[in-house]
């Protein structure tokens, strides 16, 4: 099954960091993305800009309303996201607890519907 | 004699769905976590059973009867969701995997405690798991389960089916955890087991028997434990206390219904066979070397046990046994506990001063057992004024009226 990581936290502490520290900072993303890789489970996982480029679109009868901002405001934000591939949610609870966002911040895991390829790839199983 | 035949063919349905339903269940939804399409084909095949068993007779094999049927309806149901060719490589796969169990009831694989397991997921919310336990593994209904935790019919059948729906979508897995998480995970599912024992437990004039029947059935999931898990020494511990409770039932009431405490129950009123049994799960435990939490509440209640040989409570030993639990837990509830031992080991100024703060844990003012504590030290130590205004608050927070009453008496033998 494949599950996202979605990687919540307040910008306003990394903002704080000193160079070094945002350095180890990354340092730890770099290897868990090695780690994900090494194990065979890395589908996809990019770090997003802050919510300050963020815009949020809605269309109503055919009228589309861009509003600035992200969809929620909150202090702690969307700040990137992996998607994995695992037998069962606590495999994907396993990755999320190495993930150094649970550390800096929070990570919400999500089951992912599968698409119709995988679906089929599934019975075969 | 058609009469006597259909009352035998629900016996024998009743008596296979105690003994097959969560194992059924467990192994029909095992390879896909779809509970409740397991659950619909089961009710489905006990229907059938009903209305065949009495005209052909029982079979010999209850359980692979049932399973035979269940597995068609299962197949019927996937056929009709999944209608088309696409459907059909899944279908035939499940077929062959029933099939081959089918072949021999014996070998249907006991998955239900994988199935516990993912009932007491942490993923899933702490209040739907004992419910939850209930519905897959004893195949009570929404209903029953409801009526037992005082919550709607509805209410309780939608956060049921919003249950089964996060294991099946967000893959919670029908698995025994490893070992070096077993003690973490074990947990949650003996809380669940111990949650419903204490509904039960709760409904002391025994009036609602529903409420009743969830300490039997709460009982039976941990014998069912102990069956599954021998080595475990907190499962033995749960099932040790839970048998110690059920013992003293016939003694917390007198012939006028009135609540008996602990310390002043005839200890020949208690029945003897399940404290027996309570005290050699207890010795087994102990041999496995590895404390825990149920363990040692089993151990207080041996204690008081040991009043129906040694004439008196050995409230030096609970006093140090509720001190490791309040290591263990660091939970109030465990404090007030402890601040009454300590009110018979040390005077009751030193139990007051144990008692927990409500200034520190608020809810501790709306728990009937704090006020109820915190009086019985005042009146010991000789301060009637304020034990009467905490028995008033006691009293104003206890809904069970044979408690009720009892405390009222204690309250107003302070005014002489």
């Amino acid at each position: 099954m494949q599950y996202m990581l979605m990687i919540y936290a307040d910008p306003a502490g990394f903002a704080r960091l000193k160079p070094e520290e945002v350095e180890r900072a990354m340092g730890g993303y770099f290897a868990y993305n090695d780690a994900l890789k090494a194990a065979k489970v890395y589908v996809a996982g990019e770090r997003l800009k802050s919510t300050s480029t963020a815009s949020t679109v809605k269309v109503t009868e055919g009228k589309t309303k861009v509003q600035d901002g992200p969809f929620a405001e909150s202090k702690e934000e969307l700040g990137g996201y992996y998607i994995i591939d695992v037998p069962d949610l606590d495999a994907a609870l396993k990755w999320a607890a190495k993930c150094p966002g649970a550390h800096h911040g929070s990570v919400e895991v999500r089951a992912i519907w599968p698409s119709e390829s995988t679906a089929k790839l599934d019975y075969r199983k | 004699m058609a009469k006597t035949s259909n009352t035998e063919a629900h016996r024998a349905a009743e008596n296979a769905a105690r003994q097959s339903y969560g194992k059924l269940v467990a192994f029909l939804a095992a390879r896909n976590r779809d509970v409740a399409s397991a659950e619909d084909a089961l009710a489905e095949a006990f229907a059938a059973a009903l209305a065949q068993w009495p005209v052909t007779g029982t079979p010999n094999n209850p359980e692979a009867w049932l399973l035979t049927a269940a597995r068609r309806k299962l197949i019927d149901a996937a056929r009709r969701r999944k209608a088309g060719a696409a459907a059909e490589p899944h279908l035939s796969l499940l077929t062959d995997e029933l099939a081959a169990a089918a072949e021999d009831a014996m070998s249907i694989p006991d998955r239900r405690l994988a199935l516990m397991f993912a009932c007491a997921h942490p993923a899933i919310d702490e209040a739907i798991r004992a419910p939850l336990i209930l519905q897959t593994i004893l195949g009570l209904d929404a209903a029953a389960i409801g009526s037992a935790f005082l919550v709607s019919p509805a209410s309780m059948g939608q956060r049921l089916v919003r249950a089964k729906t996060k294991i099946k979508q967000a893959g919670i897995a029908f698995k025994i955890p490893e070992a070096e998480e077993l003690a973490d995970r074990l947990e949650p599912v003996l809380d669940a087991v111990y949650a419903a024992f204490s509904e039960g437990w709760t409904d002391a004039d025994g009036t609602e028997s529903k409420r009743r029947n969830l300490a039997e059935e709460a009982i039976w999931l941990g014998q069912l434990l102990v069956t599954l898990l021998p080595d475990e020494p907190e499962v033995l511990g749960l099932l040790s206390l839970m048998l110690h409770a059920e013992a003293r039932r016939p003694a917390r009431r007198d012939v006028h219904g009135d609540y008996v405490p602990l310390s002043e129950q005839d200890p020949a009123a208690w029945t003897l066979p399940l404290v027996q049994q309570a005290e050699a799960l207890l010795h087994g435990a102990s041999t496995k070397r590895r404390l825990g939490r149920y363990q040692l509440q089993a151990a207080v209640q041996s204690v008081h046990a040991a009043r129906r040989i040694t004439g008196k409570i050995d409230w030096v030993a609970i006093d140090g046994l509720y001190e490791a639990l309040h290591l263990l837990t660091g939970s109030p509830v465990v404090a007030i506990n402890r601040a009454v031992a300590i009110g018979e080991v040390h005077g009751s100024e030193a139990g007051l001063s144990a008692l927990p703060s409500p200034e520190t844990a608020t809810l501790l003012l709306q728990y009937q057992p704090y006020w109820a504590a915190r009086a019985r030290l005042l009146s010991a130590a000789g301060q009637p004024h304020e034990a009467i205004e905490a028995y008033d608050i006691a009293i104003g927070l206890e809904p069970d009226p044979a408690v009720r009453r009892f405390l009222q008496r204690k309250r107003q033998a302070l005014r002489h």
